[in-house]
């Protein structure tokens, strides 16, 4: 299932065969695209997208790889949204600046609450992580300094090196996909990586893994720190886009959703978290347009979608491209 | 005066409670015993008081009413069952919260659509209706007294049933060990059926009962269905008994917490911040109880033997 190697990338020649080189390539003319309807609402849509692909992209990590199905990852999102926020009043208005500050919130969050919740594993560690994603909730709901829950509105977007790249919708996007490019790559990497491997085998088999000697804890809470921190970003992006923070951003429905993305791409292939993100928000905007009642269609087909059991659209593309993609 | 406000809230914790445990009731044996999990629990509360605000209005009566919405809420559970649940019950646990997820997206919606987005109210029943004086200058009204009450019996009734009768005693086996019960010739399906489907008739109970004094609404079971898990993880998954020790606690610490908890930290900080501290912090205890439960006992306060 999983999507070529990390050794085949040197490979000139395989580049135009990975999956990947395709979506970014689509991803980075879309703009262009754009152009030919109405290019602000189309535009803002893609770039909403992209920022739900960062997120999916992030769960798949440590769903995919770790087996740690993550039922809170929107409190991640949150955290990167309100850190913006936070920032921006206290006067950085740097991105950079904000996404460090929210990877490091992130990471915080998440080793404190994923050391926890991992001591139980199995469906504890679903609820759990569920409940603790409503805990922060709970937590920005009850911050009267921050709107509680009206949220509050951003002076104006953040800063890219002291220039206001990012108040243009274009910038916004080229940055957006800008980050999610690091983090596919910083993914593939990881999965590559030593650590990846034994991450790999935890999820095959963690009796083995702690026979030879390692201990999964570990292993699995840096997964999860790394995920939630990735995330973040999204959220720094989604305040930006959005330029407006509230808790209704880190729902439990959100979570969700982001599940469900993760699932519609096929899980552990980490591009196609970033198809089943895109084809989830277009599903949705698709089936508000048609009727009011989208979810009455929605709905029932994420249940036959769990009952059939596809393997996602990574899958679907894989199989369609035949041997020849391999 | 603030003795009054303690037994008042303390009425509330405990109302709170009972309901929560009606609805971890049936969410804790689908766990414990099918290793499903079911997040359209939620949507099953939610659908009891609708049903029981569509039969109340239909037949004028809260009691028939009542006594209509279980067999349907019972029936509505069993249909999921035979029609999703079962094919999902050796699937993935991924899969179980997507099709589950599906559900409460679908059932939302179609709530809204069949009784309007507007929330619906039952009214309370006359033989339920005013107040009681429980001490100088205290009122509680006589309806949420009973609720406790009825809460308090199925708890006592579903010790019995589970402890005392031969389905019980496969139920506590099948949440120590499904195979085993199955491998030594009793008809597990049948079992999970009867399991799932009293979990949902408890849960439309929980939501028929508080139809007279919630608002019924579209969404109502989702903020719930999170506190049940709160509960379960507290409990231990597939303990009936965790389950109401834990409701108890979560429903008691979540009211009071709310209600004096500034109070409280007034003795140790400046009335500002710990007004400010209080507020942010109240909501937050029972996820910190939690928290520190997972720690302590991983597999929570009353862990089924395995």
């Amino acid at each position: 299932m999983r999507a070529a190697s990390q050794r085949e990338v040197g490979d000139a020649a395989r580049v135009w065969a990975r999956p990947e080189f395709w979506i970014f390539a689509v991803l980075a003319l879309a703009p262009l695209a754009a152009k030919l309807g109405a290019e602000a609402y189309l535009l803002s849509l893609a770039t909403h997208a992209l920022i739900f692909a960062i997120a999916a992209l992030s769960l798949d990590f440590v769903l995919g790889h770790g087996a740690l199905v993550s039922f809170g990852h929107a409190a991640f999102l949150g955290i990167g949204a309100y850190a913006v926020a936070m920032l921006s009043r206290w006067g950085h208005e740097e991105i950079f600046v904000q996404l460090l500050a929210a990877i490091s919130a992130a990471a915080v969050f998440a080793l404190a609450t994923g050391a926890i919740s991992l001591r139980a594993g199995g469906v504890y560690y679903i609820m759990s992580t569920l409940a603790f994603g409503q805990m922060l909730y709970f937590f920005f709901v009850s911050l009267s300094a921050w709107g509680g829950d009206d949220g509050v509105t951003l002076d104006a977007r953040s800063r890219l090196f002291g220039a206001a790249v990012l108040k243009s919708d274009v910038g916004l996007y080229y940055f957006a996909l800008a980050v999610l490019m690091a983090c596919w790559a910083l993914a593939e990497r990881i999965v590559g990586s030593r650590f990846g491997r034994v991450l790999g085998a935890i999820r095959q088999n963690p009796l083995r893994v702690r026979a030879v000697g390692f201990q999964p804890f570990g292993y699995r809470l840096t997964a999860y720190a790394i995920s939630g921190a990735m995330c973040a970003t999204a959220g720094v992006l989604l305040a930006n886009q959005s330029e407006f923070v509230s808790p209704a951003f880190m729902t439990w429905q959100r979570s969700g959703e982001l599940l469900v993305m993760v699932i519609l791409g096929g899980v552990g292939s980490l591009w196609g978290a970033i198809l089943g993100a895109i084809a989830f928000l277009a599903l949705e905007e698709m089936l508000s347009s048609l009727t009011e009642q989208g979810n009455l269609i929605l709905g029932p087909l994420l249940v036959l979608i769990a009952l059939t059991g596809p393997t996602g659209l990574a899958g679907f593309v894989m199989r369609s491209a035949g041997g020849g993609a391999r | 005066m603030s003795s009054a406000l303690l037994v008042v809230q303390t009425l509330n914790g405990l109302q709170l409670g009972v309901l929560l445990f009606l609805i971890a009731a049936g969410l804790t044996l689908t766990f414990g015993v099918m290793d499903f999990i079911n997040l359209a629990h939620g949507v099953q509360y939610m659908v009891g008081a609708y049903l029981a605000a569509m039969f109340v209005a239909w037949t004028g009566s809260f009691w028939t009413g009542l006594a209509l919405t279980l067999p349907t809420a019972l029936a509505f559970g069993l249909l999921l069952e035979t029609t999703i649940y079962r094919r999902l019950y050796d699937r993935a646990h991924l899969d179980q919260l997507l099709a589950t997820f599906g559900l409460i997206i679908f059932l939302n919606q179609a709530v809204k659509t069949l009784w309007g987005a507007a929330p619906l109210s039952v009214p309370i029943p006359d033989l339920l209706s005013g107040s009681v004086q429980l001490m100088d200058g205290l009122f509680y009204p006589v309806y949420r007294l009973a609720l406790i009450a009825v809460g308090l019996a199925t708890a006592l009734l579903l010790h019995l049933l589970i402890n005392r009768t031969r389905v019980g005693m496969l139920v506590r086996a099948g949440a120590s060990d499904a195979p085993m019960v199955s491998a030594l010739g009793v008809d597990i399906r049948r079992l999970f059926m009867i399991v799932f489907g009293f979990g949902a008739m408890l849960a439309g109970f929980a939501g028929a009962l508080v139809a007279p004094i919630l608002s019924v609404q579209p969404g109502m079971g989702d903020d719930l269905l999170i506190l049940a898990f709160v509960v379960i993880v507290i409990g231990g998954v597939g303990s009936i008994r965790g389950a109401f020790l834990a409701a108890l606690m979560v429903g008691l610490i979540d009211t009071l917490g709310r209600a004096f908890g500034p109070q409280l930290l007034r003795l140790a900080m400046a009335p500002a911040a710990a007004n400010q501290t209080g507020r942010s912090l109240a909501p937050m205890l029972i996820y910190i109880l939690m928290a520190g439960v997972l720690f302590f006992r991983p597999t929570g306060l009353f862990p089924v033997k395995r």
